[in-house]
């Protein structure tokens, strides 16, 4: 569904992205873990388009998406839940949940705002507040809900666990594992990895803007590298 | 009473102008982060091509409208043109681009039209309504409705479309804006678009009762600049606030003090916010980015 060659990105002169290359198909999870500044956010804001790439190629369902605007990006399916939340702070939740599927046209919007609701029921609680007075999770929750309004086919998560606590970290990745059996594609970046690779299918490590190791979760998960490096074990 | 009737009215109505200027900053500001000050201009387009339309024999209604589309297609050149390719300039290298097509503009109505004063018809007669011994004429009632009506244009078009609530998404965070699939370039766009007919409206309303020329813009540009400053720059109900006050200022400065002065009230005005409240009088600041 998703592949992704060579791919190199930065800020002004520095390099982050160094030859980038990896593959998400339909119907997985794939965690990508790696420390904290390896290039992860950058790696998801150049597959949305909002991060200029400065070599290799980006494929979506076998079409060279790399020099497509951001909103065409949406249109062909791939929606972001973004590092930091980045929520409509004057806006309401309702509006929010809106304005993700700005582009949409079809008449279903009204039913998939209330799966959202039914999915984060906090969100219909307050869906008539100013999201700005959300908590952290609540303004995770909208953030992935908002996402999800795209319809994408590929949802990219960034850091959606971040900041929470371990209740919320569970209903969060309870949430990820349901919408993949509804059929949605996940690239999913944490640097939560070992729950992260609980739930996904593959995994990549990136590391200072390489991928450094990939393969099915389960590997990983007992790798003895990625378990010193990334799982807090040995 | 009376006289102090006759300051308050004539205050609103120079004020409502200031306020629909105010509102022409404010709009740009919030939603493509730059100071326009070719926003006069546009006041000046308003008042211009309509009566230079109406001179020509086109009904006023007619004119009115052909000089609304006339700023608007000024106001999306000027962005297309100018402001689109500098993106990612900094502040203050946007506002001298915005400095420069108001020179521009100025330089070509100068060429196009003419440097005499001009005047129109006022909308419904010249026959003055006396009311508690205060003169009031017609045409500032058509000021104050008319800007009455594109103040609750726009706070329907902000609040209620899509459109609008895409503006709002986009000021208060573009990167998120961008990830829902706006179009953003198509926001400022039309940040530019409807600044250029909310200056071009005020031009037309106001034409009958103050003459217009070539050259009005620049000293509106800055008093409606001085309005959104006490508004907080981004706030638009302060911005009208923020005018509304301005006129009232002048109005009762000219009367009680002194009208030689009238003019120098905005700049003081904007020193003083400057100095003491930089956020504006009204509320805070627009939303902090992330
Ligand atoms: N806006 C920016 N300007 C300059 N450097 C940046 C910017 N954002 C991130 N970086 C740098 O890029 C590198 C990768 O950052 P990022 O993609 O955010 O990593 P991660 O998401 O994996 O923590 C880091 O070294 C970071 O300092
Ligand atoms: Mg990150």
């Amino acid at each position: 569904m998703l592949e992704v060659k060579d791919l190199h990105s930065g800020y002004g002169r520095i390099d982050v992205l160094k030859g980038i290359g990896l593959e998400v198909h339909a119907g997985e999870v794939v965690a990508l873990i790696g420390s904290n500044g390896a290039g992860k956010t950058t790696l998801l804001r150049a597959l949305s388009g909002v991060q200029p790439v400065s070599g290799g190629e980006i494929r979506f369902l076998g079409q060279r998406i790399d020099k497509l605007a951001p909103h065409k990006r949406v249109g062909l399916g791939i929606t972001q839940s973004p590092e930091g939340r980045q929520i409509f702070g004057p806006l309401s939740v309702a509006d929010n949940l809106r304005l993700g599927a700005y582009l949409r046209k079809d008449d279903g919007i009204e039913a998939d705002r209330e799966r959202v609701y039914a999915m984060f029921p906090i969100l219909k609680d307050k869906r008539d507040q100013q999201a700005s007075g959300l908590s952290g999770g609540q303004q995770q929750m909208l953030a992935i809900g908002r996402a999800l309004m795209g319809q994408p086919k590929l949802l990219l998560l960034d850091e959606p666990s971040l900041g929470l606590s371990p209740i919320l970290v569970d209903q969060i990745l309870d949430a990820v594992v349901a919408m993949r059996s509804s059929g949605i594609t996940i690239l999913l970046v944490e640097q939560n990895a070992a729950a992260a690779l609980e739930i996904a299918d593959r995994g990549y490590v990136i590391e200072t803007g390489r991928i450094v190791h990939a393969g099915p979760a389960a590997e990983l998960l007992t790798d003895p590298k990625v378990k010193a490096a990334y799982l807090g074990l040995d | 009473m009376s006289e102090l009737l006759q300051f308050l009215i004539s205050g609103l109505t120079v004020g409502a102008v200031y306020a629909l200027v105010a509102l022409g900053f404010t709009l740009v500001y919030h939603a493509a982060d730059v100071v326009n000050f070719a926003q006069g201009e546009f006041v000046m387009l308003g008042g211009m091509v309509t009566v230079f339309a109406y001179a020509a024999g086109v009904p006023l209604p007619l004119a009115a409208l052909l000089a609304v589309i006339v700023a608007v297609v000024v106001g999306l050149l000027l962005y297309w043109l100018a402001i689109a390719p500098a993106r990612g300039a900094s502040a203050v290298s946007l506002i001298i681009i915005t400095i420069g097509a108001s020179i521009l503009l100025r330089g070509a109505a100068q060429i196009v039209f003419d440097k005499q004063f001009h005047k129109l018809p006022a909308f419904s007669g010249d026959a003055p309504i006396h009311l508690f011994g205060a003169v009031i004429q017609p045409q500032s009632l058509w000021v104050l409705g008319g800007a009455a009506l594109v103040v609750l244009t726009l706070y329907y078009v902000m609040e209620r479309t899509l459109i609008g609530k895409a503006v709002v998404a986009t000021a208060a965070n573009r990167l998120a804006a961008r990830l829902v699939g706006v179009n953003v370039a198509t926001v400022m766009a039309l940040a530019f678009g409807g600044s250029a007919a909310i200056g071009a409206i005020a031009g037309i309303l106001i034409t009958p009762i103050t003459l217009t020329s070539y050259d009005v813009g620049t000293l509106l540009a800055l008093k409606g600049f001085a309005a959104a400053m006490l508004g907080g720059m981004g706030n638009p109900l302060g911005a009208v606030i923020g005018g509304l006050f301005l006129g009232l200022l002048e109005s009762f400065g000219a009367g009680y003090v002194s009208s030689t002065y009238k003019d120098a009230i905005a700049f003081i005005v904007i020193l003083a916010v400057l100095f003491v409240a930089p956020q504006g009088l009204v509320g805070r600041r627009k939303v902090e980015r992330v």
